[in-house]
């Protein structure tokens, strides 16, 4: 071996590994550069939505079933984080865990009657879960403050050291979405995670092998759910405000997107898909009109004709064209 | 509470039921045909009731052709929507469909939202908005012309399905639809036919139900995933079920909101939806 | 090894199976054969509990199985290939291969994330595993690339090569030399016959007569849903009942 190929060879099996790498470097030293606090809160935004969308990334595309509703549980964990920490004085950190826990108990409560079905029925209990919620938010004012939302929550802290400023919250953020990043590559690289991707692939088949499908599609469904509810405390706490209309179901349209977008079952495309159209709006001026036909127009677009996704797709035509002509070479 | 409003509690509830009955038909027709839940379902219900607005206000035609032409203008649309908007993806996978219809669900929103705007619009009923008093309870004309139509949409639809041969067609597709590819059914015909229908119960019932509700751009939203709520009630797939869940979730849905509490009246409907699918999770009608 | 007692399938009133009764020694290769349409496809699906029998027992070492989900059975020890390939064509080759050692995976979503040392180590002897499997069937040049780039010969060793390398105890192949040409039938015999000096018991379904000829130590015979003959591979031929229903057909046509 050259070291060219050596160096080659190290850099394809640590690709993921390095890519992390570089990403969190990237990271580290964005506010050096970048230190305007609009902008700031934009990626903090990003970030938070990416926790979200690998969760719900890890269903669609590992599981193969459909949640129209993770807003709802993004919205409990942020509500309970409020109410926790708020209402009840409880402290920040172990609030977060417990609601996290909660929120996992309503995902198996949904999860196990309608996952238990062959057929989509999760994309409606998920969808009318989701509107109970936001029904719930708006009614129940006393708790919920209603339509006008619950303000005055405490930012987190790790002793006395607050993350009161964007500044802060980006390494914090970064930090936790980076971590679920991580996590989220090392499942899909294990051999759980292939079992995972048999069973999005064809359900009968990943049973033949040993893959027990109806339990593994709950667990992943409270994962995800658990990550969104982790997710939605980091959102309360970092904005200290949360209102009902950043829950509804309309959000986890653009949840869905993001997935859709990034592509079904990829983890980069993921942070992708997320990043994209959380600055969409911020791209585009004239948006606040046209909002529906670029979200809807991209999701059929996407759809039409790269249906793996943005990142995946592309990805995945270069490997096969890669193949295609390798195997072309072989033969002559 | 006396027999009188429980009287008036029913009849509320059989009108928002049929309603929920003619979407459910609705998603039951394209599931059956395609396998996919329809999330542009929702959208007929409010194109129904804005091109039956346009129809008498800036047309001016007699609310009778207004009827035919708002339910046609939907069927039609829904067939534009399943030509250029499902069709051109060649993908089998139920996961991209089932997308995709949300996709075009929000972009004909979208447009939706751009000819009529975003401001609330009132629709006149059919017949003048006298009550009527049966057995005690007041009733509006236009709740009973709801149940009118509604049975005439069933029976038409039956007759569709068992007297026709397009019909027919459609039934082998959903009873088998290997089977039916084999021995020639056209499928693109079945599925195109299947919005239509589709296109046209979700556009009657925005047509029928916006005077009683307002007429806005995102009406369709929660009328439709009731009446999603409806057709997993009743079994998905099958249409008897559908009736039957649809009439069930309007009288559950309005005795709630008067014995109850009519602030969480909206939610009923999903609460049983988790709860059927927690105790008999095919439905009440489902195979 | 495997026993099955009666087993009976309706489709809607339509019996596909028929009280078929027959046993699979360990160590050989039973060839199960029968006309289109016999029921031999739906009677794979029964053993791995794809589709619940109607009626019947089936003993996987001395265990019933015949109300076991298709997970549990393929944890026992069954592994099964499909008529119509069922390859997951977005993963690689060497993943495909990957998913057929899932029964010895068997932890936790948890344990995966955080990936513990100790599954680091066992990841890459499976992937040595898997490797080795690739090997055997000729395919190691080809462990990365996306499945759905092979050709129709190669998807079926592949599935071979799934099916095989958790070294199941029973491997049931649904048809694994239809569609390919007289050279790599040949070699998937070789293979076959090398699985099971390796241990390996094997049901065989398959059409091709010359096969099962030469590689099956028993035969058995289904004719529309019903066992009609059971015995070595001469005996079977010589069976008038067999070659009025099945060889005759064969013979008519070659
Ligand atoms: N899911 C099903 N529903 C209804 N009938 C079925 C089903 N699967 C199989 N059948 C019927 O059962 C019978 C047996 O089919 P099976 O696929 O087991 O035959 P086979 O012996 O594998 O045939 P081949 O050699 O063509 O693969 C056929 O008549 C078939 O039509
Ligand atoms: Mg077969």
């Amino acid at each position: 071996m050259t070291s060219k190929e050596k160096f080659g060879y190290f850099f394809t099996l640590h690709r993921s590994g390095l890519t992390v790498l570089a990403l969190s470097l990237a990271v580290l030293l964005f506010p050096l550069f970048e230190d305007n606090p609009y902008t700031l809160g934009l990626t903090n935004l990003i970030a938070i939505n990416t926790i979200v969308v690998l969760g719900l990334n890890l269903f669609i595309g590992y599981a193969g079933q459909i949640s129209l509703g993770h807003a709802a549980f993004f919205g409990l964990g942020a509500y309970g984080s409020a109410i926790g920490s708020t209402t009840f004085g409880l402290p920040p950190w172990p609030t977060m865990l417990l609601v996290a826990v909660l929120v996992a108990l309503v995902a198996l409560l949904v999860g196990i009657p309608a996952l238990r079905l062959s057929g989509h029925y999760l994309a409606m209990a998920t969808l009318g879960l989701n509107f109970v919620l936001h029904t719930i938010l708006l009614q129940w004012d006393e708790v919920t403050g209603g339509p006008s939302g619950f303000s005055g929550i405490p930012s987190l802290a790790l002793g006395r050291f607050e993350f009161a400023d964007e500044f802060r919250l980006h390494y914090l953020l970064w930090g936790v979405a980076l971590l679920v990043l991580l996590l989220c590559l090392n499942l899909v690289r294990s051999g759980v995670g292939r079992g995972l991707a048999a069973l999005a692939g064809d359900e009968v088949a990943a049973a033949a092998l040993g893959v027990d499908t109806k339990t593994a599609k709950v667990k992943v469904f409270v994962l995800s759910a658990v990550l969104a509810s982790l997710a939605g405390s980091l959102f309360a706490h970092c904005y200290a405000f949360v209102s009902p209309d950043s829950f509804n179901i309309f959000v986890s349209a653009d949840l869905v997107i993001m997935v859709v977008i990034g592509g079904m079952g990829s983890v980069w495309g993921s942070l992708f898909g997320a990043a994209l159209i959380t600055v969409l709006p911020e791209w585009l001026d004239m948006f606040e009109t046209y909002k529906d036909f670029v979200h809807g127009g991209i999701l059929v677009l996407v759809l039409i004709f790269l249906p793996q996704g943005l990142v995946t797709g592309l990805i995945e035509t270069v490997r096969i064209r890669l193949a295609l002509r390798r195997s072309k070479d072989a033969a002559a | 509470m006396s027999s009188q409003d429980l009287l008036q509690f029913i009849f509320a509830g059989l009108t928002s039921g049929s309603i929920y009955a003619l979407i459910a038909i609705g998603f039951c027709v394209v599931n059956n045909t395609m396998g996919i839940v329809n999330f542009v379902q929702v959208d007929f219900i409010t194109l129904g009731g804005m091109l039956m607005f346009s129809a008498l206000f800036t047309l001016g035609v007699p609310l009778a052709a207004g009827l035919l032409l708002a339910v046609s203008g939907v069927a039609l649309v829904a067939m534009l929507v399943e030509r250029c908007g499902l069709r051109p993806c060649r993908s089998e996978n139920h996961l991209v469909l089932i997308f995709l219809t949300v996709g075009l669900s929000i972009i004909l929103r979208g447009l939706i939202k751009m000819f009529w705007g975003k401001n609330r619009m009132a629709l006149p009923p059919l017949t003048p908005d006298e009550p009527i008093r049966i057995f005690g309870a007041s009733v509006l004309p236009q709740a009973l012309w709801i149940l009118l139509l509604t049975l005439c949409a069933i029976a038409l639809l039956t007759w569709f399905f068992y007297r026709t041969p397009l019909g027919l067609a459609m039934r082998a597709v959903a009873s088998n639809p290997t089977a039916a590819a084999v021995v020639g059914i056209p499928a693109g015909r079945v599925r195109l036919t299947s919005y239509a229908v589709a296109g046209a119960l979700g556009g009657l019932a925005g047509v029928l139900v916006t005077p009683i509700t307002t007429l806005n751009y995102d009406v369709g939203v929660l009328l439709g995933l009731k009446g999603f709520a409806a057709a997993i009630l009743g079994g998905f797939g099958s249409f008897p079920g559908a009736v039957l869940g649809g009439v069930g979730l309007g009288l559950l849905e309005s005795l709630s909101a008067g014995y109850l509490s009519s602030a969480y009246k909206d939610v009923v409907a999903f609460v049983v939806l988790l709860a059927v699918l927690f105790v008999r999770p095919k439905g009440l009608l489902g195979k | 090894m495997l026993q099955l007692e009666q087993v009976s399938k309706n489709f809607g009133g339509l019996p596909a199976l028929d009280e078929v009764s027959f046993g699979v020694p360990q160590g050989q290769i039973v060839a199960l054969i029968g006309p289109n349409g016999a029921g031999k496809t739906t009677l794979i699906n029964c053993i791995t509990g794809v589709l619940p029998a109607t009626s019947g027992r089936i003993h996987f070492r001395g265990q019933p199985i015949e109300a076991r989900q298709p997970h549990q059975i393929a944890r026992y020890g069954i592994s099964r290939t499909f008529q119509n390939l069922k390859l997951f064509p977005r993963l690689s080759v060497l993943d495909n291969v990957l998913t057929g050692l899932t029964c010895e995976g068997g932890d936790s979503i948890l344990m995966a994330m955080l990936r513990f040392p100790y599954l680091r180590h066992r990841e890459r002897q499976l992937k040595l595993r898997a490797l080795e499997a690739l090997d055997r069937f000729r395919l190691a040049d080809k462990a990365h690339w996306p499945a759905a780039v092979l050709a129709y010969g190669d998807r079926k060793r592949v599935e071979l090569a799934r099916a095989t390398v958790g070294r199941p105890d029973l491997v049931l192949l649904d048809e694994p030399v239809a569609g390919l040409n007289t050279e790599e039938t040949a070699e998937v015999a070789e293979q076959l016959k090398r699985l099971r000096s390796a241990g390996h018991t094997l049901l065989l379904v398959e059409h091709d007569m010359e096969l099962v000829m030469t590689v099956a130590d028993r035969v058995v015979v289904l004719d529309s849903g019903r066992c009609i003959a059971v015995g070595s591979p001469d005996e079977v031929r010589s069976n008038p009942l067999v070659l009025r229903a099945y060889l005759g057909q064969m013979e008519a046509t070659t």
